[in-house]
């Protein structure tokens, strides 16, 4: 386990490595400068390039981006007042805070939700309440997080007036509503629907059969047979969910008017803020990574039959 | 045995199990008739076997029999007291039942959970009849149950991907002899093994029964084993139970044409023998359980059917000491 975890990590350095040269380039490609506006002169453009290295020929600067992230030095922000540091911007103005406890919040409740609706719907396979879930759940897989975003907003906020337009920075419980029902709302649905597939399928094999001869009550029967062999699809879901929700709360966060992570990543690509672009997307990738070996190794948990080696035997 | 002393454990009567069929709800309610009217005693420390084709019920009655599935109709009693009466709506509750009754699934790998241990499958059956109060003494009573299967103690921390087919199955029989029971339904116990280990496996359950005084409902296709091992043989066509006699008796003188067409079909070991012999060969397929033939159910494939086999369902008759038939024909040639 120690040597596959370790195995893992620097494959996940390689990986990010990988992302820091693929988003400089894709930066790089993007046309415009960050010192364009109206008002500079060329001189003045080319001026402020050289103050912040970007005149240097384009593997230099890449050099000096992977130099500097291995020392944990992120550069500095060259739109947002001179010279604050890339680092404090997201960490310390609370962003990145901000973003991870909405996303974690509707991670929450779409596995909390999702696994015990999907368990409901096997249960009663063919009933008014199947039948019913399955019709929310596929209106809500296919209602983009946008227009659900967008519609809680003008139904709730604007027209019944009982929440607030602006969610700003999430201080009361209420605020929190709308953004986390519009990022939860697609992954709850997709988790219910796999739970119920997965489902049926457990509680139809065999083993189901062999605890009902030992005397193994319903209750007993679902929970600790069936549910724990259903459960594997779904953990697989929750790495890619994981990095849908980070980068999902981009758009609800602009439309709530939350000032995290996510809402600052696209003002950044809008203003070619370069060096905070790099940054923002490492983090975030090396969130996801994380959230992927942690998946990894909680298939162990749930499944014994899997084991941890990089190696085929 | 003789017919006064032994004692009837298990008493079947008329039972039915119609699974409902999904489709067009509006016309009519379409049913698997999977077990049709089937009747039988099995004795205390007999091994009954149930032959038959692919298709034809025997698991089904296996199943229903100890009710992991729910009968449709018809009477079931275990020793002395009723656990199924449709007619007096006696529908016993099973948890005291499943201490008695066990059953060992044909497919060993299917039927372990694959997220459980061996101590834990064979600790949870005991578990929930509250047989072994101390930890030590579970421990100690699933090495014990390890160990008459011929699996090794240091077995129980493993979890079944771990073993091989034979090993599963023994897990599976140590499973079911856990709560100590007085009968087991072995549906197809053997059929998912290899040939050597199939031999190893019967002649375990053998030795079990020897030890313990078990009764076995032995379910099987494999004409050759079921006679090697049972008492008495039943042979069942779609759903219904054609004969059933004692195993020597039905193997050397069969008198249903079905039973007959299914020896036919056994392999001799002498090759002399086995060419001499006629094998005697169905016409058509076998007919849907969903819309079974009308009367007997054998006709549309019987050589000697008549009008009334068409017509009306024969009952099993006794046409010899202990030997039951359910054919027109027999009634006929008296």
């Amino acid at each position: 386990m120690g040597t596959y975890i370790l195995k893992r990590i620097i494959g996940s350095i390689l990986i990010l490595l990988l992302i820091m040269v693929v988003t400089f380039m894709l930066m790089n490609a993007i046309p415009g400068s960050p010192f364009l506006t109206e008002k500079s002169t060329p001189e003045q453009i080319a001026m402020a390039e050289a103050k912040y290295g970007l005149d240097k020929p384009l593997y230099v600067q890449l050099w000096n981006y992977i130099k500097n992230y291995l020392h944990g030095d992120l550069g500095t922000s060259l739109k947002m007042q001179e010279g604050t540091p890339v680092k404090n911007i997201i960490f310390h103005q609370g962003k990145f805070a901000l973003s991870i406890k909405l996303g974690l919040l509707a991670l929450l409740v779409a596995v909390c939700l999702g696994i015990p609706l999907g368990c409901l719907a096997a249960f009663y396979r063919g009933s008014w309440l199947d039948g019913l879930l399955r019709v929310v759940t596929t209106i809500g897989v296919a209602i983009p997080t946008f227009v659900l975003a967008a519609l809680l907003l003008v139904v709730f906020s604007v027209k019944l007036k009982w929440m607030p337009t602006l969610s700003g920075s999430l201080t009361d419980a209420k605020s929190y509503i709308l953004p986390v029902i519009s990022l939860s709302s697609y992954y709850t649905c997709y988790i219910a629907k796999l739970m119920r597939t997965s489902m049926l399928d457990a509680i139809n094999q065999d083993y189901i059969r062999t605890a009902r001869a030992k005397g193994v009550k319903t209750k007993a029967l679902v929970l600790k047979h069936a549910l724990r062999n259903s459960l594997i699809p779904v953990v697989t879901y929750l790495g890619p969910v994981t990095a849908g929700i980070i980068t999902g709360s981009f758009v609800v966060e602009s439309t709530f008017s939350v000032p995290g992570l996510g809402k600052y990543f696209v003002q950044c690509v809008m203003s070619r803020d370069y060096p905070v672009i790099m940054a923002t997307t490492v983090v975030l990738s090396a969130l996801v990574i994380f959230a992927m070996l942690v998946v990894d190794i909680a298939y162990k948990i749930v499944d014994p039959r899997i084991t941890l080696t990089t190696k085929e035997d | 045995m003789s017919e006064q002393t032994r004692k009837k454990l298990l008493e079947v009567e008329n039972l039915r199990k119609y699974f409902p069929v999904k489709g067009n709800k509006l016309l009519e309610k379409k049913y698997v008739q999977a077990v049709e009217s089937v009747s039988l005693s099995i004795y205390k420390g007999e091994t009954l076997g149930l032959v038959g084709e692919s298709g034809c019920g025997k698991t089904t009655l296996g199943r229903t029999i100890i009710r992991l599935y729910e009968p449709t109709s018809g009477r079931i009693v275990y020793d002395g007291t009723p656990i199924y009466d449709s007619e007096k709506n006696i529908s016993v509750k099973m948890l005291p039942y499943r201490r008695k009754m066990q059953i060992i699934f044909q497919d060993p790998s299917g039927s372990l959970d694959p997220r459980m241990t061996v101590g834990e499958i064979i600790g949870e059956a005991l578990d929930i009849h509250g047989l072994t109060p101390s930890k030590k003494e579970r421990t100690d009573r699933i090495r014990q149950l390890l160990e008459e299967v011929g699996l090794n103690t240091e077995h129980a921390n493993r979890f079944p991907h771990e073993f091989s087919g034979g090993q599963q199955q023994r897990v599976g029989i140590a499973r079911a002899l856990a709560v100590d029971p007085e009968f087991i339904v072995c549906d197809e116990p053997i059929s998912a093994l290899d040939v050597s280990i199939q031999s190893q496996v019967v002649n375990m359950l053998e030795d079990l029964q020897a030890n313990k005084g078990l009764t076995y409902l032995f379910i099987a296709h494999d004409v050759s084993v079921v006679r090697h091992i049972s008492n008495r043989i039943g042979v069942m066509y779609l759903g219904c139970l054609v004969e059933l006699a004692e195993s020597h008796e039905l193997c050397n003188h069969p008198i249903h044409p079905y039973t007959k067409t299914l020896l036919s079909a056994v392999p001799l070991p002498d090759p002399i023998k086995s060419r001499a012999r006629q094998r005697i060969l169905l016409e058509g397929d076998i007919p849907s359980p969903i819309n079974p033939p009308s009367g007997c159910r054998f006709h549309t494939r019987c050589p000697y059917a008549t009008d009334r086999c068409r017509q009306e369902m024969p009952v099993l008759k006794e046409y010899g000491p202990g030997h039951f038939g359910a054919c027109h024909l027999l009634e006929q040639n008296g």
